[in-house]
């Protein structure tokens, strides 16, 4: 590789492979969106599963042996959150992981939570 | 079976609440997101505007074609599993499509004001208004702005007297704590349950 094709695939040129590239271009998950705050758990694939699993399906995996939110995947993968969420399609309808909606309007509107938040932001 | 489903404890399963955080460009929202809470990196699709789809796009090219776009973003842990997610919204209102996803379920908004440019609010208040989400109005004290009573900020934002204002400094933390207890206080005040 000559000095100017390499300068094209330095950090600040971003991935080389484009976000989509993961998901085979799909942008939808199946089975409906996922909700920023839809708490993730993984399981542990078996060897024929790493058959047909990305690397990016790993990490995911990896990161979700406890319970833990989308939004929080996303972050820790640094991958799109739209990506994550096709991603976590998979393995949700291959029932590698579940995915539990946690009705984020129930905690929006539920006074026992928002009332835990506010005696601790209190104590802060 | 040939693989191990962890079922949480009930306990375990983390409770979260989302905050948006929301106002003009420059209105210090990065600022304040960053003194109140642990920052995290977040990337998120931004579509294309309808018009450079009408430039550039075949039909049903569409949902394919998106760039991504870092966000503010913050969590705070507080005891019990309980999480507060704080979302800094886009600036610009050309990409306020993209809240949609974000708004829903949310607990409560901020509205960040400035007093240099006060109708930058305005899109932002709106937006809450029409879809009933609890918002709370934080004016940020930059040191060389004009400061106001809270009296003529409510007037010069035509905000109904319910809707807190609250007068912050978005680099301190105890101002930022202030302010997110006035917005969770009044979501509660609004959802009737607040005594």
């Amino acid at each position: 590789m000559n000095e100017r094709r390499r300068r094209w695939f330095d950090d600040a040129a971003g991935p080389v492979v484009r976000p989509y590239a993961v998901t085979r271009g799909r942008t939808r998950s199946g089975g409906g969106p996922l909700d920023l705050v839809s708490i993730v758990v993984g399981g542990v694939p078996s060897a024929a599963d790493r058959m047909w699993l990305e690397s990016e399906h790993l990490r995911l995996l990896a990161r979700c042996r406890r319970p833990t939110t989308v939004v929080d995947l996303a972050s820790d993968t640094d991958l799109p959150l739209g990506v994550v969420r096709v991603l976590l399609g998979d393995l949700r309808d291959r029932g590698l992981a579940t995915v539990r909606a946690p009705a984020p309007s129930e905690y929006a509107r539920d006074e026992t939570v928002l009332r835990m938040v506010l005696d601790e932001l209190h104590s802060l | 079976m040939s693989f191990t489903l962890f079922e949480p404890q009930a306990d375990a399963r983390p409770r979260a609440i989302k905050i948006l955080i929301a106002g003009g460009f420059g209105a210090g929202k990065t600022t304040l997101v960053g003194t109140a809470s642990e920052i995290r990196p977040l990337r998120t699709e931004s579509g294309r505007s309808a018009y450079g789809r009408a430039i550039d796009g075949p039909i049903g090219m569409d949902s394919k074609e998106s760039t991504t776009v870092a966000m503010d973003f913050g969590r705070v842990t507080l005891p019990n599993n309980v999480m507060l997610y704080l979302y800094g919204t886009p600036g610009q209102r050309r990409f306020w499509f993209m809240w949609d996803g974000l708004a829903r379920g949310a607990a409560g908004a901020i509205v960040l004001a400035d007093t240099r440019r006060l109708p930058d609010c305005f899109g932002a208040i709106d937006y809450f208004e029409q879809r009933g989400t609890p918002f709370a109005v934080a004016v940020n004290c930059f040191d060389d702005a004009p400061r106001y009573g809270e009296a003529r900020v409510r007037v010069a934002l035509d905000l109904d007297p319910g809707v807190p204002i609250i007068m912050c400094d978005a680099r301190s933390r105890d101002s930022v704590i202030q302010v997110l207890i006035a917005v969770v206080e009044h979501a509660l005040r609004v959802n009737g349950s607040f005594v």
